[in-house]
């Protein structure tokens, strides 16, 4: 109790302290017989400080920006790296000249060969009914077309092209290109934009990288034709990524690859796209007129309807011996690139006589489905012949017409490896008139998979040629060859 | 340079706002109406659509040119479809009808009139199809390589001024490959602000930094240039490996001609190569410029000489370096035989290496052509662009709605041209864009003028071409549309008074 007594008396006295405060008239002031209240004051110094604070220079550290003189001795100082680098002794410079069609026989460099470098499946090269064609297509328009097609460059043989290969193909609506390379490098960049996701093959040639790399989407690449390496990336890239959900994801594929002759499993892919809802771009270049019983693709040939597959392109300048591209899906598909795709909406359109060409070639396959089963059997009596090539190793599908053949053992670095190679094609030529190429690389392709020779079967090809071709070839790289294994 | 007066700027501004409201709200319905459809793929990540309310071009159908100049084609108007969802487009044309139309030809790039089968080229290009076939199936590197390769490359490097040149199977595809080729990363490329499309891929595609200077300013040219030097690359200020300017001769939507400046340049002349300067040696020969000093000049074969592909000359080092990187060279089948021959032939036939001298007659035809339809229109009234000499004259529309009611009514009075708007020029100038033959005889149009001026003020009913006065029915269309931004003080006069006038 006597504790509690000089507590509540300090309590008491504190609260009556507080309240006389709270409860005190304002303080005033008279200056110069205006009444000013206590908060103004309080007001008015606050005032003075910021207007102060503001007046004041921040400090910035001193910008001294280069003067006329020293930018004068900067730009007499820079000297720029040449444009391009000086010639390398010994480089090879010269390709061999033709001087007759390019059929499964020609002339290079005024001799006779057997031509194995020239990607003419069909053996459309000479045909007489594609030739009247195209001379009746000169006659009416001329050569070239003079115009985008958004510019009175569309003529009506463009229109039956597209329209011929929808029908062959079963969709719906198709669009043609000027030139086959620019096909895939306009597409992918028409559909995939910045933040999108793309699955490519790491094997895809360089006319997709280019594709994909304009597009500015996340590329992620998997490992060449493998299906587990495909199916974990599409698993870590979904898995628990909410966000994945709601971006564009595309599969980029070939289904012949250019730089291994692998032919890519379709069904498979299919069957990951849906369970992983991706969509699936497919690049055709070698397979259309080739793969598949009727040579609709390899979608026939898999047997996998054509609607699952979202984009197909495919360069016409192989199997269907013209030039340019085409690309087929879905109506929305197709009626987007007219508009958004600029391969398509600044260039010139095809010259109209390499479209009638096309449309002539897709109606002799669609009338000769025999040439395959020749192409076919080419194809296998090649395999079955250089089985057994000292040095060098098959590692082409068996069903694919670019036959690949890599050095068994590699010397360990590329520029070796692409020396013997054209040594063993330029004896090949030389001792044996038979025209064969290996794979070149630009120094701009991304693509780590190993050179070699590559060899284009035709359906023109007869045994004889076949069989020429493997005895040349076993004997000159046995030659060539001999030191290394 | 171009002068818009506010008025119309608002009003165009308005115009877009409005196509644009309308897009949206199209969108909105069709999400609404589409919702129930089952597509679980679409729905959710829709594949990427054009912006719906631009107006997307109006194509037309070609049937051919008539022989045997070219300067004529028929036209087979369809039936036009309803704009289709999602697109507002303005108009498309859809399937064939039988309905055709002759029609004048002011949209095709045809400036020396090689489009057409032509006397001296046209049986030299059926030869090498049956000699050559029509493609090669190869590439150039491979087995592409033929003799008329090699001869042209010989014959277009020796007629532009350069020691040699390289050949590619497509116009954009050189741009866009040679570039990264030429340079990379740690490289500066600086820009025309309207330069192609082919240029800003290939320039984007290289990897090197961008910087874009004034259309056709050199002042501001040197200014950008010096600052870059000074300041290196950018957050490094490593000095840059190397600086490449890169300029059009022509621009295509604008019809002027550049100033070259120094430093590595790349000369983009596509549409110049072949129309320009006595010879047709293009912007080098016609402002007086030694082609060595251009580090690399490219152009296209499409326009002039009625054929397809580019080609780049350079000097031999440049070639033989581009020969052995460039990857439109090493992955891209090789150009097509008989296209290669139509150049060949054309090429001669300017040089006059033909026997003749056709290919001048056609030089000065161009010009002259040019020239008079230039003065022309602009005393009419018309907004026109371009400099002189030059076949490409942009005429300037601006207003949204303007663009295809020109397009419109000059196709119903049988002339065929060509406008352009967003996104290939800046939003408000959209313009219509003439292109002028060599084949356009200038005796036709005066004939026309004597035989028809009385009908044509009256009606607008033309039955045969060769009557047919181009600038009446422009002239008409544009008071129709509303277009002569720059009336002249003279406006009433009759078609009588113009004509004696021209005479």
């Amino acid at each position: 109790m006597d504790m509690a007594l000089p507590v509540v008396n300090a309590t008491a006295a504190v609260l009556a302290r507080v309240s006389a405060a709270f409860n005190a008239p304002l303080a005033r002031a008279v200056v110069f017989g205006v009444h000013i209240d206590g908060h103004l004051v309080v007001e008015g110094l606050l005032i003075a400080v910021i207007v102060f604070q503001l007046t004041r220079k921040s400090y910035k550290p001193p910008k001294k920006p280069l003067s006329e003189k020293e930018i004068d001795e900067l730009c007499d100082e820079w000297e720029p790296e040449p444009l391009c680098p000086p010639i390398k002794e010994g480089a090879r410079i010269d390709t061999p000249m033709l001087e007759s069609a390019a059929g499964p026989h020609t002339i290079v460099d005024g001799k006779e060969v057997v031509n194995f470098a020239s990607a003419n499946y069909l053996g459309l090269i000479g045909n007489e009914k594609i030739i009247d064609s195209c001379v009746g297509s000169l006659e009416k328009y001329g050569v070239g077309s003079c115009g985008p097609r958004g510019f009175y460059g569309t003529i009506d043989v463009h229109l039956d092209c597209e329209a011929k290969i929808a029908n062959f193909l079963g969709t719906p609506d198709s669009i043609l290109y000027s030139y086959g390379i620019s096909t895939i490098f306009s597409v992918i960049p028409a559909f995939c934009k910045k933040g999108d996701i793309i699955v490519a093959d790491e094997g895809v040639h360089w006319a997709v990288q280019n594709g994909l790399h304009l597009s500015r989407s996340t590329v992620v690449y998997f490992k060449h034709n493998d299906m587990a390496s495909l199916a974990s990336t599409l698993e870590k890239l979904t898995r628990g990524n909410k966000r994945a959900e709601k971006i564009r994801r595309y599969i980029v594929v070939e289904s012949i690859y250019q730089n291994s002759g692998q032919i890519a499993p379709l069904d498979e892919i299919v069957k990951l796209k849906e369970k992983y809802r991706f969509r699936v771009i497919l690049e055709e270049s070698h397979s259309f007129g080739v793969l598949g019983k009727s040579g609709r693709g390899l979608a026939e040939h898999y047997g996998v309807p054509i609607e699952k597959i979202d984009i197909i392109t495919a360069g016409m300048g192989n199997a269907l011996a013209t030039d340019g591209g085409f690309c087929t899906g879905s109506v929305r598909v197709v009626d987007h690139q007219r508009l958004s795709s600029s391969g398509y909406v600044f260039s010139a359109s095809l010259p109209p006589y390499l479209a009638s060409a096309a449309v002539s070639a897709v109606n002799y396959l669609e009338e000769n489905p025999s040439v395959l089963a020749s192409l076919r059997s080419n194809i296998a009596l090649l395999h079955q012949e250089l089985s057994d090539t000292p040095g060098l190793e098959i590692s082409s599908h068996v069903l694919s017409p670019i036959v690949f053949l890599k050095l068994k053992k590699s010397t360990g670095s590329p520029a070796t490896d692409l020396d013997l190679l054209e040594t063993i094609a330029e004896r090949v030529l030389k001792e044996d008139s038979v025209f064969i190429v290996t794979s070149k690389k630009s120094n701009l392709d991304r693509c780590k998979l190993p050179i070699g020779i590559r060899l284009f079967v035709s359906a023109g090809h007869t045994e004889s040629d076949i069989s020429t071709l493997s005895s040349s070839l076993k004997r000159v790289s046995a030659s060539v060859l001999s030191d290394y294994f | 340079m171009v002068r818009l007066p506010y008025v119309t700027a608002l009003t165009t501004l308005f115009s877009y706002g409005l196509l644009f409201a309308f897009g949206q709200l199209r969108d909105f319905f069709r999400r609404i109406l589409d919702a129930h459809k089952p597509s679980n793929l679409k729905a959710r990540c829709p594949c990427p659509r054009p912006c719906s309310y631009l107006p997307g071009p109006i194509p037309a159908l070609v049937h051919g040119p008539t022989p045997p100049r070219g300067a004529m084609l028929q036209i087979l108007l369809a039936r036009c479809s309803v704009s289709r969802p999602p697109f507002l487009t303005v108009d498309f044309v859809a399937g064939r009808t039988t309905k055709t139309s002759k029609c004048l030809n002011l949209g095709s790039y045809n400036y020396l009139g090689f489009a057409a089968a032509d006397e001296y080229c046209t049986p030299r290009v059926i030869e090498s199809l049956k000699k050559y076939s029509a493609s090669t199936c190869s590439v150039r590197v491979d087995g592409g390589n033929t003799k008329l390769h090699t001869e042209l490359e010989e014959l277009a490097a020796r007629f532009v001024g350069k020691p040699a040149a390289i050949l590619f199977g497509m116009g954009y595809v050189t741009n866009s490959a040679i570039i990264p080729a030429l340079i990379g990363k740690g490289g500066l490329i600086i820009s025309d602000s309207l330069n192609h499309n082919s240029i800003v891929n290939g320039a984007r595609g290289s990897g090197a930094t961008v910087r874009v200077f004034q259309h056709n300013n050199p002042a501001h040219l040197e200014e950008v240039l010096r600052e870059q030097i000074a300041g290196g690359q950018p957050r490094t200020h490593r000095p840059w490996k190397k600086i490449i300017v890169i300029v059009e001769g022509i621009y295509s939507m604008e019809g002027e001609l550049c100033k070259l400046p120094e430093a590595y340049t790349y000369l983009d002349e596509a549409h110049s190569i072949g129309a320009i300067g006595k010879t047709g040696r293009g912007v080098c020969e016609l402002l007086g410029v030694d082609p060595a000093d251009v580090d690399i000049m490219m152009g296209t074969f499409t326009k002039s000489f009625g054929s397809c592909g580019g080609y780049i000359a350079a000097s031999k080092e440049i070639i033989h370096h581009l020969k052995h990187t460039c990857p439109a060279h090493i992955y891209a089948t090789s150009m097509s035989p008989p296209a290669v021959q139509q150049v060949i032939s054309a090429i001669k036939v300017i040089l006059g290496e033909d026997g003749t001298n056709r290919g001048a007659k056609k030089l000065a035809q161009i010009r002259e052509n040019s020239n008079f339809f230039r003065s022309e229109l602009q005393k009419m009234g018309f907004e026109v662009l371009g400099d002189n000499d030059s076949p490409v004259m942009p005429i300037m529309l601006y207003n949204p709605a303007k663009i295809p009611a020109f397009s419109r009514e000059c196709l119903r009075q049988n002339v065929a041209v060509v406008t352009v708007a967003f996104p290939a020029t800046p939003l408000l100038l959209a313009r219509a864009r003439i292109c002028i033959s060599a084949s356009h005889s200038r005796e036709d149009l005066i004939k026309g003028l004597e035989a028809t001026y009385s009908v044509v003020m009256i009606t607008i009913q033309v039955i045969e071409l060769n009557f047919m006065p181009i600038w009446q029915v422009i002239s008409k269309v544009g008071d129709l549309v509303g277009i002569k931004y720059f009336p002249v003080e003279q406006e009433k006069s009759t078609a009588v008074e113009k004509l004696k006038k021209i005479q």
